[in-house]
């Protein structure tokens, strides 16, 4: 099964400038936990300390954002099109490091 | 309203549209749009709507024009530089139309003077570039049952929807929180094309006057995002939180909190 991940601009140094990746998982979780295997570091970036995910970073499974639908536990298919979307506030983006600087 | 005969050829081409019409015409003509911002975004949206004839159009901004700012604020020219942005918008747009009256708010948007400078106008466009003013915008909007028209950029990125509560949701439907300020390194320019916040500019524009006229389906409720490296345009779908601290079903927050300390960062 492989699920598409559509990486945003500040997530693709962690991905190494790809805009696009391949996961496999039954879940958005599962498929977290594989592109931490392959992207060191990824897993941090969407998930606080406390092991939720960060209110500033949405994830669309398709067009839904997961949080009304099943949170992390959302069940994907094989061809879904899961999205990570952060906050941007735009004009100079002085706040460039917030995903990608820490 | 009667239209005068320059009028009339001025906006023929918006007048011949059956979505439009004399009635559309005359609507935008007593629209009043206050644009947060006189930058890469505030630039597109105040030419196109002073150019279709938006009765009033507000400016705030307290900044002064930049030459880096050149790049992508078509509003500004090389000969405004160190001049008030505000006053060098203002130029340009009277002078594209005499029937747009243009107010300037030389100011920064705080809390305190965030409720009466936004209660004058209908329609509200955030073209900041902060994180601070996105929450106060919204939360003024959603107090005041404003419709807030939104835009944003990143590099070669943009996002656009319409927040118009209590139907639709609002930004903290969206994103509850800001991202914390230990994630936050300050002034670290990350770059943008200067041609994006043309393209987002362009489509708020092109949403204020859909509400206006009140044709077509406004973004209310979806997420445009625009991928200018790849030409991809996508919509997904926002909803609106029952739990949101402003617009749920049991609001927290009911009058104007402090959006530096909320986003623990210093304004910009």
């Amino acid at each position: 099964m492989s699920i598409k991940v559509r990486v945003p601009t500040p997530l693709q140094k962690v991905t190494g400038g790809k805009p696009e990746v391949e996961a496999e998982g039954a879940n958005i979780k599962e498929a977290i936990e594989n592109l931490e295997k392959n992207f060191p570091g990824i897993k941090e970036r969407l998930y606080s300390e406390e092991g939720e995910l960060r209110k500033f970073i949405n994830i669309y499974v398709n067009e839904e954002d997961i949080r009304f639908l099943d949170s992390d536990k959302t069940a994907l298919k094989d061809g879904d099109v899961v999205s990570i979307i952060p906050a941007i506030a735009g004009g100079l983006a002085d706040h460039e490091g917030y995903l990608s600087g820490f | 309203m009667d239209f005068t005969e320059d009028q009339i050829y001025r906006y023929a081409r918006h007048i011949i549209l059956p979505e439009v019409g004399g009635v559309g015409q005359e609507k935008i003509l007593k629209a009043r749009v206050l644009l947060i911002g006189a930058g890469g975004l505030g630039s597109p949206i105040a030419l196109y709507l002073a150019a279709a004839g938006v009765g009033k159009i507000g400016l705030l901004d307290f900044d002064v024009v930049d030459r880096s700012n050149l790049q992508r604020q078509i509003l500004h020219t090389t000969k405004d530089i160190d001049r008030p942005k505000i006053e060098s918008a203002r130029d340009k747009l009277t002078s594209m139309n005499p029937d747009v009256e243009v107010v300037l708010h030389n100011t920064r948007l705080e809390s305190s003077n965030a409720m009466e400078l936004l209660g004058g106008y209908d329609i509200i466009v955030d073209g900041t570039d902060n994180f601070p003013t996105r929450y106060l915008v919204n939360d003024v909007c959603v107090l005041l049952g404003k419709t807030n028209v939104h835009g944003s950029i990143f590099r070669f990125e943009g996002q656009v929807t319409v927040f118009k509560t209590p139907d639709g949701p609002c930004y903290r439907c969206l994103y509850p929180e800001p991202p914390p300020p230990g994630m936050v390194p300050s002034c670290q320019e990350a770059g943008v094309l200067g041609v994006l916040p043309g393209v987002v500019g362009t489509l708020q524009a092109t949403e204020v006057i859909k509400l206006i006229i009140g044709e077509g389906e406004p973004l209310i409720g979806k997420l445009l995002l625009y991928d200018a490296l790849k030409t991809d345009f996508r919509k997904l779908n926002l909803r609106k939180d029952p739990k949101c601290p402003i617009c749920g079903e049991k609001p927290t927050i009911k009058e104007l909190i402090d959006y530096v300390e909320f986003c623990g960062m210093p304004g910009s």
